[in-house]
């Protein structure tokens, strides 16, 4: 079982999607939501997501194709 | 000895004991390191700091590092100095330039990374790792040779073999990735899970960030024990910029400078400029973006302490502004040409910042400002190279004269 913490960020229209609860049905990805803000134009959730590496990644891949953005909470690892 | 005492998160306040740890565990929010100040207080002094090494390390109580011996290059103490010429253009009397392009690998990164492998060497790390497309990798390479240490440095496949040279001299474990900038951001995140090593800015980012402080604590030293009006900075990830605040608030609570009312002015490339379109609107919330700008050193699209940037923008009653690629250029040009000194994009970001706020009005004229450059030049001069446009002359005098145009 592999963990990766990422945040999502919600484009205006993705806002009222119930994306991470289907992340979690489509998937096998154990889904942990640590922190999150919805403003008028945009959300973000910090989460947990933990499962097989594969089903993250498949799991990852489905939300970034709905339009979610997808980031690492660590940040951009890659500095100047 | 040190003053530290643990790790806390800087968003719920758990805390954490000194150990290699990247996030708090609860919140996933950056922790940072915190000291017994009282203690510290007890025992600092001016006279002390003075008495130090003209180096970085003349503030090693105030980092977060035990007894053994630093990992020195020889970094800080740089020089800043009085800028009339560039303060005449911009209309600022009262203009310091604080030059960190004269570190051991030509950046500021050498302060941080300095602490950080001082500390991975105490953690028992036999190796240290990073990210970076330049400066940062450079810069760990270095450190990694004086500490006879293993290092991994991974560097996007599409930076040119040319900036890597002076990566590779000191010889690391140099890994270019293919892929695109995410793909390598994620491997490394991945890499920093299941190795043991020293991510220098990962799970040692703690005390990577502390190293930062130095170059404020500097900055009101060398202006003889005060913080200045007005601090003009770079941001990235926006860890220099939250850790010149520190370093100068660190000060002002040991009593060494009187409590500090310093504005802080952070600067990014239009291009990669997520902690300025969050401060411009209002947000509490630093969106990601993808960057675009050939201010490659600062293009950080989803910066990690953006956040606390930000606030700290906000609450000193400072600001953030933004230079494109263009504006960089020009701001790089007009720093060599009135003061001589040659810094890299970053620095042109800076200038150009600057002379925004100072034509808005957001500083005014009688303000004692520091600008801080950060990097220099040659490492990607290609950035400038429209400048080199020479006379073609004939070895001989007449020649000479004719396409100058110079009478004797
Ligand atoms: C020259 C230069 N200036 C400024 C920065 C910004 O640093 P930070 O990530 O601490 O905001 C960097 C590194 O990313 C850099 O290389
Ligand atoms: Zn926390």
């Amino acid at each position: 079982m592999a963990k990766r913490q990422v945040m999502f960020t919600f484009p205006r229209e993705m806002i009222k999607e119930p994306i991470i609860y289907h992340l979690s049905h489509k998937f096998e990805v154990v889904t942990n939501i640590r922190r999150a803000d919805v403003s008028e134009d945009r959300g973000w959730v910090v989460l947990e997501l933990e499962g097989a590496d594969k089903e993250i990644e498949a799991g990852v891949a489905w939300v970034k194709e709905k339009g979610v953005r997808v980031d690492p909470i660590v940040g951009d690892v890659v500095e100047g | 000895m040190s003053y530290a005492t643990g790790l806390r998160c800087r968003k719920c306040g758990q805390e954490y004991p000194l150990q290699p740890i990247r996030v708090c565990d609860f919140c996933l929010s950056p922790v940072e390191v915190n000291y017994d100040y009282k203690a510290m207080a007890d025992m600092l002094s001016r006279q002390k700091i003075a008495e130090g090494p003209f180096t970085m390390w003349r503030y090693r109580d105030l980092l977060p590092v035990a007894g053994g011996e630093e990992i020195d290059i020889g970094t800080g103490f740089t020089p800043l100095l009085k800028a009339d010429n560039l303060g005449r253009e911009l209309g600022l009397d009262e203009l310091y330039i604080k030059n960190d392009c004269l570190n051991p690998t030509y950046s500021f990164k050498d302060r941080a990374v300095s602490v950080a492998v001082t500390k991975a060497r105490e953690f028992g790390f036999d190796t240290v790792a990073c990210a970076s497309t330049g400066n940062l990798a450079a810069s760990v390479a270095a450190h990694a040779a004086k500490a006879n240490m293993k290092a991994y440095v991974f560097v996007p496949a599409n930076v040119e073999p040319g900036k890597l040279v002076g990566v590779a001299v000191y010889k690391p474990n140099l890994v270019t990735v293919e892929g695109s900038y995410d793909d390598v951001n994620r491997l490394c995140a991945e890499l920093a899970q299941r190795y043991n090593w020293g991510f220098i800015n990962i799970n040692l980012r703690p005390y990577y960030a502390e190293g930062s402080k130095t170059l404020g604590f500097e900055v009101a030293e060398q202006l003889g024990w005060r913080a200045p009006d007005c601090v003009v900075a770079p941001a990235a990830s926006g860890l220099l910029f939250t850790r010149i605040w520190k370093g100068l608030q660190e000060l002002s609570m040991l009593r060494l400078i009187e409590p500090v009312n310093t504005h802080m002015y952070l600067t990014q490339a239009t291009g990669s400029s997520p902690i300025v379109h969050a401060f411009e609107a209002g947000s509490l919330h630093v969106h990601p973006m993808t960057p675009n700008t050939l201010v490659t050193s600062i293009a950080i699209g989803n910066p990690a302490d953006g956040y606390d940037a930000l606030m700290i923008a906000r609450q000193s009653g400072g600001g953030a502004s933004s230079a494109t690629d263009e504006e960089a250029i020009g701001g790089m040009k007009l720093l060599a040409q009135t003061e001589g000194i040659f810094a890299e994009a970053a620095g042109g970001v800076v200038i150009a910042g600057l002379k925004k706020l100072a034509a808005d009005g957001a500083i005014k004229r009688d303000r004692l400002t520091v600008a801080c450059i950060t990097g220099a030049g040659p490492r990607t001069q290609e950035v400038v190279s429209d400048v080199v446009r020479p006379f073609h002359v004939q070895p001989n005098l007449e020649s000479f004269r004719e396409v100058l145009g110079v009478e004797v």
